[in-house]
């Protein structure tokens, strides 16, 4: 039996950060997906207060939430490091993901599913979260520098997810005010080991692009 | 010059848990009152995404998020722990601070300022978050163990603050010590640990900034009867007492 266990979604973006980050440090593990509308007796018993994916399980302890996951995956195995050594570069770090999970990922949802007067509002604050990843991102390749980190991971849904979840509801990020974002989102589209380990696109059309 | 400063709100718990993670590491600073109603150029330079408090200053760079702080902290000074040392502790404490900081916190903060079927309703859920963190400190003296750790600290506006604001504004039946026994012994070894007594601010001088925010509240429902009114049937976050300034 697999010592490492990752219960996921295979779509969902916070699964896919936990399976690169195993997969950086050359860790060995059994993926197993589960049912977003029938949970399993492992997944409710591994994560009972929240119920949500993704959760590790090593050595039959459970550690959930991406960004504790992560901090986990670094400080217990050897290979290159997901998040900076240096103290400040670290807290720098743990600001942004915080800073894109929290107020990026949760305004830009909204902006999609409301409507209306509340929708207005949210795509304003939306665009204000953008307009200050616009201004990191400036002048670097990726949000780590010349290499992708942790912050770059933190930020794929809006590289990947969000342009097909906001596809033909509206343009949010376009081009034009967000060179810089487009730019950045290409990279890391592109980048080798982020490419072969994205849910390919021609599963994640029907999924996710509406009708 | 002091190489490392604190920009701070003195009623803040955001503020007092850096200060307390720094005095335990044996650590000098500078402090700088910060007055949240006229932002300095200080903090507007240091935090201009989110122009709250607390920021810490180390040779001139700023870390600014009270947990963001409290690692960086940890991870740069010697001297007793904040965080545990085995991982997967690390991560269990990581997670009890956001539970804390996400579900706890805020709906208690806010029932202490709404009215009505919103109050019942933050209540409620304030009280669910609760009973994890009851059973999370059962048999144990403190979330750390037997030291103030991160966790402790990620909860000392309920240990401490709390207490005092819902005193303040009436709001009764949230924590008691009937259906959180445990938490409440926990409040009590928290607040009269000699380290943390020491450095809380006092209950009076506390009281004293509520009462000025209370009347703020009074003044802004007399100056318009129909903002009062229509705070009644809305839901209160256009309320402004809402948000507090510090994380």
């Amino acid at each position: 039996m697999s010592k490492v266990k990752v219960l996921g979604f295979w779509y969902s973006p916070f699964v896919a950060r936990v399976k690169m980050a195993l997969k950086m440090k050359g860790v060995e593990f059994e993926y197993v997906e589960e049912n977003i509308r029938a949970k399993s007796e492992l997944l409710l018993e591994s994560n009972p207060i929240h119920k949500k994916v993704p959760v590790l399980i090593h050595d039959g302890k459970a550690i959930v939430e991406t960004m504790i996951i992560l901090e986990y995956i670094d400080q217990t195995w050897e290979g290159p490091p997901i998040l900076p050594r240096d103290p400040y570069h670290r807290a720098m770090a743990r600001f942004w993901v915080n800073f894109i999970d929290e107020k990026c990922l949760n305004t830009m949802l909204k902006a999609c599913w409301r409507t209306g007067e509340e929708q207005e509002k949210w795509k304003e604050e939306a665009i204000l979260n953008f307009q200050i990843l616009e201004n990191e991102i400036k002048g670097k390749k990726y949000f780590g520098g010349d290499e992708i980190s942790v912050v770059d991971h933190a930020a794929n849904f809006i590289a990947y997810w969000f342009p097909l979840i906001s596809w033909g509801r509206m343009e949010l990020v376009t081009e034009d005010q967000f060179p810089n974002l487009w730019r950045w989102s290409s990279h890391y589209c592109n980048h080798p080991f982020v490419k072969d380990n994205l849910p390919p696109m021609d599963v994640m059309i029907p999924k996710f692009k509406p009708a | 010059m002091a190489e490392v400063k604190v920009i701070g709100s003195w009623s803040s718990p955001y503020t007092r848990k850096v200060e307390m993670a720094l005095k335990m590491k044996g650590v000098e600073y500078d402090y700088i009152e910060e007055d949240l109603k006229n932002k300095s150029p200080l903090l507007l330079q240091h935090n201009p995404i989110h122009k709250k408090v607390p920021v810490l200053l180390h040779n001139g760079k700023p870390i600014v998020e009270s947990m963001v702080i409290l690692e960086y902290i940890d991870e740069v000074w010697e001297g007793p722990a904040i965080l545990p040392k085995d991982p997967y502790d690390r991560a269990m404490a990581r997670f009890w601070v956001k539970f804390i900081d996400d579900k706890c916190i805020p709906p208690m903060w806010k029932a202490c300022w709404s009215v009505g079927e919103e109050q019942e309703k933050l209540k409620e859920e304030a009280k669910q978050g609760l009973k994890f963190l009851e059973n999370e400190i059962k048999g144990k003296k403190l979330f750390g163990g037997d030291n103030i750790g991160i966790v402790d600290h990620a909860a000392n506006f309920i240990a401490y603050w709390f207490p005092i604001t819902a005193d303040f504004v009436g709001l009764q039946r949230l924590m008691t010590e009937e259906e959180f026994p445990n938490l409440y012994r926990w409040a009590d070894d928290y607040c009269s640990h000699t380290f943390v007594k020491e450095n809380l601010p006092d209950k009076d001088g506390y009281i004293a900034i509520l009462k000025s925010r209370y009347r703020s509240i009074i003044i802004w429902h007399y100056l318009s009867l129909i903002n009062y009114v229509t705070f009644l049937v809305r839901s209160p976050h256009a309320f402004p007492i809402y948000e507090y300034e510090f994380k």
